[in-house]
């Protein structure tokens, strides 16, 4: 292998084309470093920090930071999965995620990174942050109490369709999902099933109205196999939708 | 600790709807080989309602009321090492779902203006134990040292978290015995 344009990732060579990001080469070479604000179809984000890495002794989002040559990575230790899970945790209490009560479950990407990193408890105070369900569209809900704000919707909706449904208004712990519409509703915005807004939440906040528990649970995308080996959510759309 | 040589477990259940309790005894046929190991003390296993000095406490479900609390103190006080068993006692589980209303909202739901209510009216007799504004995960109450998710989690996943934590080792779950739901 030509070490001109590869790097190592926890010591295995991974090559890369000139312009793509370390989760970029990492992907296409079929290695996983967990990530929930990632998409590769969209512009990276680089927000959610799941995605920590170690390059040159500085702690950098592998989403973000462009591949270059020679590079040592490190990515599955023990003292980056434990920041990984710290942040899991954080995520966890600032929403209301009740797994047991959630459609998503099984099939929910912040379940499937925090199982990976080996999440046992969430470790903080929960916010139990009073939040509302809007099921005014008619074939979609959006829960906001299971939004962990990775703006995915919001770049698939302006990038991808070309709409500008979804933004994020307010600022640290005031920030939330707003919806472009005359009432802030979904059901009176130009949101359609067929968006590929639609289909890239990767937990249970943007869900399909109807046929929540057509997999039954125990069948569900990371109910087998862990998400390191089944991939993204979006990835796996019209597999296993719960 | 205590006389017997055995391990003494104390179990309990508050806010929590006894399903931990039903897939611990999933464990089916190897309950024989962890009483070689283990004597129970107070448990709805054993219907003991006095707690004794115990090694292991294993505790279902949330804090809801204020018995809950004092429950839960006083097995942090009895139980040299406490786990936090399901989903309601790591997160407040389906319970905690109340938390997104106030909780005289709940009341007059429940007792007033429901459907099919006779004689409405919010019960207050003296022995009901008052309940809390929210419902709080364990480790927001008492110190906490294991947690084993789940809702529940398996009669497996019990059986592997018990065998190893007795056996003096590190808590490893299989993948499929991970879970929160």
């Amino acid at each position: 292998m030509n070490l001109a344009n590869s790097f190592r990732l926890d010591g295995r060579e991974i090559p890369f084309q000139p312009g793509q990001t370390l989760m970029d080469a990492a992907l296409a070479a079929g290695a996983y470093i967990p990530h929930l604000c990632h998409n590769p179809e969209l512009a990276p984000h680089g927000s959610c920090r799941v995605c920590v890495v170690r390059v040159g002794g500085r702690l950098v989002s592998a989403c973000t930071a462009p591949a270059a040559a020679g590079l040592e990575v490190a990515s599955d230790t023990p003292d980056i999965q434990a920041s990984r899970r710290a942040i899991l945790q954080m995520l966890f209490v600032e929403g209301n995620h009740i797994c047991p009560a959630c459609e998503k479950t099984g099939a929910c990407q912040l379940q499937a990174v925090a199982y990976y990193v080996g999440m046992l408890e969430p470790h903080f105070t929960h916010f139990f942050p009073r939040r509302d369900v809007d099921a005014s569209h008619p074939d979609y809900v959006i829960d906001f109490n299971r939004c962990i704000l990775c703006e995915l919707c919001v770049r698939a909706s302006r990038d991808l369709d070309g709409k500008h449904v979804f933004a994020i208004s307010g600022r640290g712990i005031d920030s939330r999902l707003v919806i472009e519409s005359p009432t802030g509703k979904l059901g009176d915005s130009a949101f359609a099933a067929t968006d590929r807004a639609a289909h890239v939440c990767p937990v249970g906040a943007i869900l399909p109205k109807r046929g929540a528990y057509s997999v039954p649970i125990g069948q569900r995308l990371y109910d087998r196999e862990p998400i390191s080996q089944v991939g993204d959510v979006a990835a796996n759309e019209g597999r296993a939708r719960s | 600790m205590s006389d017997s040589p055995k391990i003494r477990v104390a179990t309990t259940s508050l806010a929590g709807c006894f399903g931990c309790h039903m897939s611990f005894l999933d464990i089916d046929e190897r309950i024989l080989d962890l009483v070689d190991l283990v004597e129970f003390d107070r448990s709805p296993i054993t219907d003991i309602k006095q707690l004794g000095p115990c090694d292991l406490g294993l505790v279902e479900g949330g804090v809801a009321n204020a018995e809950n609390v004092e429950v839960l103190r006083e097995f942090r006080r009895q139980c040299k090492v406490l786990v936090a068993l399901g989903a309601c006692a790591v997160n407040g589980g389906i319970p905690a779902m109340r938390n997104a209303f106030p909780l005289a909202d709940c009341l007059t739901e429940s007792y007033v203006g429901g459907i099919g209510i006779h004689n409405p009216g919010v019960p207050n007799d003296p022995e009901i134990p008052l309940l809390l504004n929210k419902v709080h995960p364990i480790h927001e109450v008492v110190k906490v040292d294991y947690f084993l998710p789940g809702c529940p989690p398996s009669g497996d996943a019990i059986w592997t978290f018990l065998t190893e934590l007795l056996a003096g080792q590190a808590i490893s779950l299989p993948y499929t015995q991970l879970h929160y739901d």
